[in-house]
């Protein structure tokens, strides 16, 4: 029993030791992100935020369209085949707007990101750890978090929810398709009737939770990355360990946010 | 006045001592070597020294500041006056050999761009790399590698130059070839330079002074010519190359003989 109870203490510590070294990463970033602005900022780390968006962003938009529109036809379809018994197929318009808007665009959008740019980030800042590029930027009197970690999160947060609203726009489009095909709905009409059905704080809130999970991305793949200690092996680690902590951490914090919009009555 | 002075550096790792009460002056201008073997706390004394580490006590003064107390802008400060060669080169990769030798200064200095990219030349040409600024570090040999760093480290020409094993990894002929740019770049800037090395011929071509580490205490701190001459058996032993009479070492002769007797019976 003392045995077990010693174990609780010790994961709890250790998870506690976690959670506060990824705040104080989180807010040393949030600090140092003035430098990767532009005009204001410095014109290097600006010039590195643009790039990342066009990794992190630009090259997955394909992926997270046609996960989108994948999800999209599967949501359709699951919620007609159930709707259509009781000759209320009109309602799957209503599932997949709102379900995209809140929901499925910014967590699909999540977890491509993440198993596409947080192991990316985790392994990018390891193999710097081992080949000594960190300790190197450190006694050239840089900061890593400024210098590394702001530009990949300036870039996340411009990009994720761009890439959660193309989610949004493909999946409801697999929507319009369906109906065009089960009901012969016309595009025009589709989109009329999801104009009506969406209202503002769907769409915010489904933002608010990209800013979130892109925080989240972001931060668990470079501690992850900053925290490898050893060779090469314990860089293919950290990518493991980035990917599903951050997963894992999306779908906390949706639920959190989902709970939150929920009774405050935002939803 | 020494330009780094150390007093009763005491560092630990997990409960287990390191360097055990260290107490070194290093004087302008001069050409140190930390000598030792595998192990005995070489690397980590240079850790301290250049302030990526902090000690359970004790303190590294450099050029008068205490960098295991002082302020991140301060050290800050200090590490613009120091240059360093990392063990494995630590250039970044991502950038060519020329943007690695601009990057300090676009970042530290107000120069224009035509300033930084004569000064990069002429760093580039001092270790003999001036027609290989174009490249990128993965395409270099393992002594240009090592070359190109130490035009890095002298990018904002530091007053105190360190090396971390820069002959290792390298052939005979690369090794001495760094041993005569660290010579000649002393001689030219008249730099303070801290070679950590276990390389024999290296330590006795390039000190002014060696401190001869031994399991985080320093067996003997003096010139060439009296660490040459000194009577101390582990001293001896490293210099004259002697292994160590290790019990394993018994054990494992004891096997090999009976082995072979063995094998001249069946015979």
């Amino acid at each position: 029993m003392t045995t077990l109870l010693e174990g609780a203490g010790r994961r709890t510590l250790k998870d506690l030791d976690y959670l506060g070294g990824l705040s104080i990463q989180w807010w040393a970033a949030v600090r140092a992100l003035k430098t990767t602005l532009p005009f204001t900022g410095n014109s290097y780390r600006w010039k590195e935020s643009v790039r990342q968006m066009l990794q992190i962003g630009v090259n997955a938009a394909p992926m997270v369209g046609l996960m989108a529109m994948c999800s999209g036809f599967i949501l359709a379809m699951q919620g007609a085949s159930e709707l259509r018994r009781f000759g209320a197929l009109h309602y799957v318009i209503d599932l997949v707007s709102i379900g995209f808007s809140r929901e499925l665009g910014p967590l699909l959008t999540a977890i491509a990101v993440s198993g596409r740019s947080g192991s990316a980030f985790s392994a990018e800042i390891g193999t710097m750890k081992v080949t000594e590029e960190i300790d190197a930027l450190r006694v050239m009197a840089f900061e890593p978090i400024e210098f590394v970690l702001a530009p990949k999160y300036l870039a996340a947060l411009v990009v994720v929810p761009c890439l959660s609203i193309l989610a949004n726009v493909f999946g409801m489009l697999a929507g319009g398709i369906f109906m065009f095909f089960s009901t012969h709905l016309t595009l025009g009409l589709y989109v009329r009737d999801i104009m009506n059905t969406i209202q503002f704080r769907d769409v915010i809130s489904g933002l608010i939770k990209s800013l979130a999970f892109a925080s989240i991305i972001v931060q668990v793949g470079c501690l992850e990355g900053f925290r490898v200690r050893g060779g090469p092996d314990a860089v293919g680690r950290s990518t493991t360990t980035a990917v599903v902590r951050s997963t894992f951490l999306v779908i906390v914090a949706d639920a959190v946010f989902t709970a939150i919009f929920y009774f405050t009555g935002m939803h | 006045m020494p330009i780094i002075s150390i007093r009763d550096l005491v560092v630990e790792y997990d409960g287990r001592r390191i360097l055990n009460g260290l107490n070194l002056e290093i004087d302008q201008g001069e050409t140190m070597v930390l000598l030792g073997g595998s192990g005995s706390g070489k690397s980590t004394l240079l850790r301290q020294i250049i302030g990526l580490e902090h000690p359970k006590s004790g303190s590294v003064n450099v050029k008068g500041t205490d960098i295991t107390r002082c302020s991140d802008g301060q050290l800050k400060h200090v590490r613009r006056s120091i240059g360093v060669a990392f063990q494995s080169a630590a250039l970044f990769n991502a950038l060519t050999v020329e943007d690695n030798i601009a990057l300090p200064l676009r970042e530290h200095t107000a120069l224009a761009p035509s300033i930084i990219d004569l000064v990069v030349w002429i760093k580039l040409a001092i270790v003999g790399l001036a027609d290989f600024g174009k490249l990128y570090p993965q395409e270099l040999s393992g002594g240009m590698r090592k070359r190109a760093a130490v035009a890095r480290a002298m990018a904002l020409d530091p007053e105190i130059l360190v090396f971390d094993e820069p002959s290792a990894g390298l052939d005979p002929i690369v090794a001495a070839e760094l041993d005569e740019v660290i010579l000649v770049l002393k001689q030219a800037f008249q730099m303070t330079v801290i070679v950590v090395t276990h390389e024999l011929a290296s330590a006795f071509r390039i000190a002014d002074r060696i401190a001869m580490l031994h399991e985080g205490s320093f067996l003997a701190v003096g010139t060439k010519d009296e660490i040459r001459s000194s009577k101390h058996p582990r001293i001896r032993q490293f210099l004259d190359r002697a292994p160590d009479e290790t019990e394993h070492v018994r054990i494992m002769q004891a096997h090999l003989e009976k082995y072979l007797r063995s094998e001249e019976v069946s015979r």
